[in-house]
């Protein structure tokens, strides 16, 4: 079918106004002012500008896509008209905007539209954007179609230099400050290749250079490596991975005395929402159990852990945290159940309803003024006592912080190693967990709960421990938790806490445990890594879901059955082990 | 001596008086099929059977032990097995793992390999795309799927819930031969139809159920000669 000439210029004007409006509203949202402030190549590019020059670019990939025909030839003229158009049309658009702000006071409604905003898109006043805009616009759009009419094996390595690169300079901080502590030349290094915020430009330059040189490099030679890596003798293998394991146990050992205390934070932050995510996996993404109201369990082991270790007022035991994490496991796990046996009959949406009011009603009662007394209602619980490996100092009076004869751990730095652990032996039990026969229950009950009862499952039983174990994980992560802050308050253990659960176990993969991890890193580590992101973290929530929804809906890293199920590929790998296994 | 026994029973929906009163009896080797149109308490009896409904009144019993008194999941452990209505394959497993889902109450590796294999000779099929998701099989393959699931607790009495449906009639032919089959390597089997022709032909016995009651049960061949079953379920003037 032939595209029109009018059709065609259509198309690529709407994807223009598109990327141009979507460019206005970030500008509207105040996001572009504030990731003006931090640089991607240093003096040259902002965060801001950066973005602002991505929608244009994408802009012109779409239009050129879109003028591209699969039945006809190649037509790079039609491609370049089309994306020409598409960028020029973005920054028209943008310059309309600045023009309609200069004459009617945006800002009446759009508190973002400040008089500095407009300073950073005029360029410090004066006239000149009315040209720079549509011109950078019409580069970018051109650069666009370029990218699009790449052959695959430039392009890819092209795209994927921009994005690591990119990537490299919003962490470049993280880095400059890990090198920066070193001996001469790596700091040295470090200063050549990273700016205050973001790379340098010779930085920015040999990442770029670099990446683009291991990608083809890669996609070249990877057959050839697995090939050697299979020609190796079996014991070989397995002492490179082994070695490899080393390295990795090393990285992860050293690294909060390389990296410091904020992001020995950050790792710890990842790992307890992990935790959680591996408990609300077997609910969820094992047995099928919405849970809305999961930060109850989370809560439920924080305040066991702070009353019973507490040298507060409110504490009452004084015992050591080692003692009250298996407790406050197994209160968690009692809670679990207690959720559990009113909902067992209780399906689907009904269910996710129920267990958000649980969620609501267990921060409501520990903030109340009514069991004040006792969780000391909305001051909290303070003065938690921190894990000590040694012998603890006797109780001497409220509010006295007993003295540790040995390592304590104190801070995030320390409590690093105890989160990390948790998330490694939590995540190994999942995994044993879900090969298991109660796994296969869950699973069971997950596709078809009559079937499943027919077949000699027991769902109250199976229900339960879901539940349970689901509760126990996250009441692990609670106990943690608590000594990193050194306090509990119920307002930490908001519906957002377990909405954000559910969003990662959705973004990483339902069911698959590393799912969990990647989804954690991606949606909790990131915005806490970046500041400025952070500000606007629900925004980039929705965008990221309705963007996995729509492009990748089994998730970062998926689980078997939802690859299948999403797929329809044909396992014909597995063939192997289901003949061993029908054999056996 | 009759292996299950169904006397007096009374269920309910709610207020909705599903059975009323009805007495089944099954001898240890035989094919006998539940014939009735819509809405006669076919399903009903069986999930009655299977424990997923229980009756307010009457009993069940196999080999003489009450059987009301377990739950579902007990009951399969009692060597009743249920191959439901509309297939219920687990369509995002294999069809490998549907099959170890209903070796779920075997504990013994033999003999969940004993009866994977037996599946596999009966459905030659099965063993062909036992690494295919349930999912994408055809009608008539997810019915052997089922079926074959509901053999691999190595039941005693196998309940059959409209095998025929939604299927061509090759393919029916080809299920009631299999069911023949089974019940020739020993399993009792209660087959419940709304194709009342091809249940009465390989059947020993038939009951007619209509509205929750129990009108006529005779040999499957006077069934088929009867003048009611004639006109109501074969269609025959």
């Amino acid at each position: 079918m032939m595209i029109k000439k009018e059709n065609l210029i259509w198309i690529a004007i709407k994807t223009g106004l598109l990327s141009g409006v979507i460019a206005i509203f970030l500008c509207l949202i105040g996001m572009i002012e504030v990731f003006s402030k931090r640089d991607v190549i240093e003096h040259i590019i902002t965060l801001g500008d950066f973005i602002l020059l991505v929608s244009a670019v994408s802009a012109g990939i779409i239009a050129a896509r879109a003028a591209s025909n699969p039945d006809q030839e190649k037509q790079p003229l039609k491609n370049y008209l089309a994306g020409a158009l598409a960028g020029l049309t973005t920054g028209i658009l943008i310059i309309a905007f600045i023009g309609l702000s200069q004459t009617i006071n945006l800002r009446s409604v759009f508190l973002s539209a400040s008089p500095s905003l407009f300073k950073l898109l005029t360029f410090k006043g004066g006239t000149s954007w009315i040209w720079i805009y549509p011109s950078i616009g019409l580069a970018s759009g051109l650069l666009g179609t370029t990218l699009f009419l790449l052959p695959e094996k430039f392009r890819q390595p092209i795209t994927r230099a921009i994005f690591i690169t990119f990537l490299m300079a919003l962490f470049s901080g993280l880095f400059r400050v890990i090198m920066i502590n070193r001996a001469g030349s790596i700091a040295k290094l470090a200063k050549y290749l990273f700016g205050q915020t973001g790379l340098t430009l010779s930085g920015a330059t040999i990442f770029f250079v670099a990446i683009i040189a291991i990608s083809m490099f890669w996609t070249a030679r990877s057959k050839n490596l697995q090939e050697g890596f299979s020609r190796i003798p079996k014991a070989g293998q397995t002492s490179l991975r082994v070695a490899l394991y080393v390295l990795l146990a090393y990285v992860v050992i050293m690294l909060p005395q390389v990296s410091g205390p904020f992001i020995a934070q950050v790792v710890v932050i990842v790992s307890l929402y992990a935790l959680m995510g591996l408990g609300l996996n077997i609910t969820l993404g094992f047995a099928g159990l919405l849970d809305l109201g999961f930060v109850a369990f989370f809560a439920v082991g924080a305040y066991t852990v702070g009353l019973l270790t507490s040298y507060g007022i409110f504490g009452l035991q004084h015992i050591p945290f080692w003692v009250a994490v298996p407790i406050a496991v197994l209160v968690a796990m009692m809670f679990g159940a207690f959720l559990g046996l009113p909902v067992l009959g209780v399906r689907g949406d009904y269910l996710a309803i129920a267990t958000l009011g649980f969620g609501e009603i267990v921060r409501l009662l520990a903030g109340s003024d009514f069991l004040a007394p006792f969780f000391g209602g909305p001051q909290g619980i303070i003065g938690i006592q921190k894990p000590c490996l040694g012998t603890l100092g006797e109780f001497l009076k409220v509010d006295v912080p007993r003295i540790c004869n040995g390592i304590e751990f104190g801070g995030p730095k320390e409590i690093y190693y105890l989160a990390v652990a948790s998330a490694i032996l939590v995540a190994f039990i999942a995994l044993r967990l879900q090969k298991s026969r109660l796994g296969r229950a869950w699973m069971a009950i997950r596709e078809d709960e009559d079937v499943a009862e027919a077949l000699g499952i027991n769902l109250i039983q199976t229900k339960l421990l879901a539940y349970m174990l689901g509760a126990a994980f996250a009441g692990l992560g609670g106990a943690i938790f608590t000594v990193l802050v050194g306090s509990i308050f119920a307002t930490s253990m908001q519906l957002i806490v377990s909405i954000n659960v559910v969003a990662l176990i959705i973004v990483g993969g339902m069911g698959s445990i590393p799912g969990v991890i990647v989804g954690a890193i991606a949606l909790i580590g990131m915005p806490e890594l970046l500041r400025e992101v952070s500000e606007y973290r629900f925004l980039f929530y929705g965008a990221a879901l309705i963007m996995m929804m729509l492009a990748k809906p089994e998730g970062l890293w998926p689980s078997q059955a939802t690859l299948r199920e999403l797929h329809h590929e044909d396992p014909g790998e597995d063939l192997d082990v289901a003949s061993s296994q029908a054999k056996a | 001596m009759s292996i299950l026994n169904i006397e007096n029973v009374h269920t309910y929906y709610g207020n909705i008086h599903a059975l009323k009163g009805i007495n089944i009896n099954i001898e240890k080797g035989e094919i006998v099929t539940l014939i009735g149109g819509n809405g006669a308490g076919k399903t009903t009896t069986l999930r009655t059977i299977s424990g997923l409904l229980k009756p307010r009144e009457g009993s069940v019993s196999l080999n003489g032990e009450d059987i009301l008194k377990y739950q579902a999941h007990e009951i399969v452990y009692k060597g009743i097995s249920m191959v439901p209505e509309g297939r219920g394959v687990f369509a995002r497993l294999t069809v490998l793992e549907n099959l170890e889902m209903g070796a779920f109450s075997r504990n013994s590796k033999e003999e969940v390999t004993r009866n994977m294999n037996r599946v596999f000779t009966l459905f030659p099929r099965l063993k062909e795309r036992r690494t295919q998701v349930a999912g994408t099989l055809s009608g008539g393959e997810q019915q052997m799927l089922a079926t074959g699931r509901g053999l691999m607790s190595n039941p005693t009495i196998l309940l059959m819930d409209e095998p025929s449906m939604g299927l061509a009639p090759v393919l029916v032919e080809l299920i009631f031969d299999t069911i023949q089959q089974i019940n020739k390597e020993g399993t009792t089997i209660m087959l419940v139809e709304q194709n009342a022709l091809m249940a009465l032909t390989i059947a020993d016995r038939g009951y007619v159920l209509q509205t929750g009651e129990i009108i006529l049960s005779d040999t499957a061949e006077n069934l088929k000669k009867n003048p009611t079953v004639q006109k109501a379920y074969l269609g025959m003037e």
